[in-house]
């Protein structure tokens, strides 16, 4: 790994890490959207790191551009209800799963952190639009015709399941 | 710094996400730690195709991820409007109706 492709990575390491701890932190679900985007726009940076250049390009696109759009516009349409107070009683339950989630993170980091592969030159169009864009239509076609479907099934139950029942 | 930091960093993030998903109260905040959690399995699956770059299968992969990903968040949205309507109120705490 390059000293520079290394810097990048510690640099958004941090930033990913602190703005998804800033997300589950934070009282107002505004701010908490905004950890949100600190970390989904340091992972896209990240992604750069691993030759991925398209993959951060997408995640900019549907993570930044949508998905956070889409919290900020459910935040704006619910108003002051979205937050919800402090946690009363019952503190019990949730230590128990903190303590169960650091130990599972713990374990897994460690042994992941293990994992060792050399970096190997990466073949000409790696993750480039040309390399990905070819991979996806020779292998996976068909999954990808799918995902229309999905998201086309999507659409139509959102708006099912959202709509006002005026009677 | 190899591909093994990739890995340590992704396991770290999706604990943040579980975490935020199992402490918070908050159907919002729940929506975005299961967007952490993907994310963080998105991170996996990058850094494992740039360890074996014969293929593009783990970037193949992450797409797919994305975009479901997309899809269940307008369902989950939609599924708290509708919640917001009856209940007037965010906390899961209180969808109690199921539980008795």
């Amino acid at each position: 790994m390059t000293l520079p492709g290394a810097t990048l990575f510690v640099v958004t390491a941090i930033f990913a890490m602190a703005g998804g701890l800033f997300t589950i932190w934070a009282r107002r679900p505004l701010r908490a959207a905004m950890g949100l985007l600190v970390h989904i726009i340091s992972l896209a940076a990240m992604f750069l790191t691993l030759d991925a250049q398209l993959m951060g390009v997408l995640q900019l696109l549907v993570y930044a551009g949508a998905v956070v759009v889409l919290f900020v516009f459910v935040i704006m349409l619910i108003g002051p209800a979205a937050e919800v107070g402090p946690i009363e009683g019952r503190v019990a339950p949730r230590a128990v799963s903190i303590a169960i989630v650091v130990t599972l993170a713990l374990a897994l980091s460690t042994t992941l952190a293990r994992f060792d592969a050399p970096w190997v030159e990466v073949p000409e169009n790696f993750g480039t639009v040309e390399g990905l864009g070819a991979a996806i239509y020779q292998q996976a076609a068909a999954p990808f015709e799918i995902i229309s479907i999905t998201l086309l099934v999507a659409i139509i139950g959102a708006i099912a399941v959202a709509r006002s029942r005026t009677e | 710094m190899g591909i093994g930091t990739y890995l340590a960093l992704a396991s770290v993030l999706f604990g943040i996400g579980s975490a935020g998903f199992l402490v918070r109260r908050n159907m919002l905040i729940q929506l975005m730690s299961i967007e952490l959690m993907l994310n963080s399995v998105n991170v996996l699956l990058l850094a494992f195709n740039r360890a074996y770059p014969a293929n593009h299968d783990g970037q193949i992969f992450a797409f797919f991820v994305i975009a479901v990903a997309a899809a269940e968040l307008v369902i989950g949205l939609a599924i708290l409007i509708a919640y917001y309507r009856i209940k007037k109120t965010l906390n899961t705490d209180d969808a109690t109706l199921l539980k008795y």
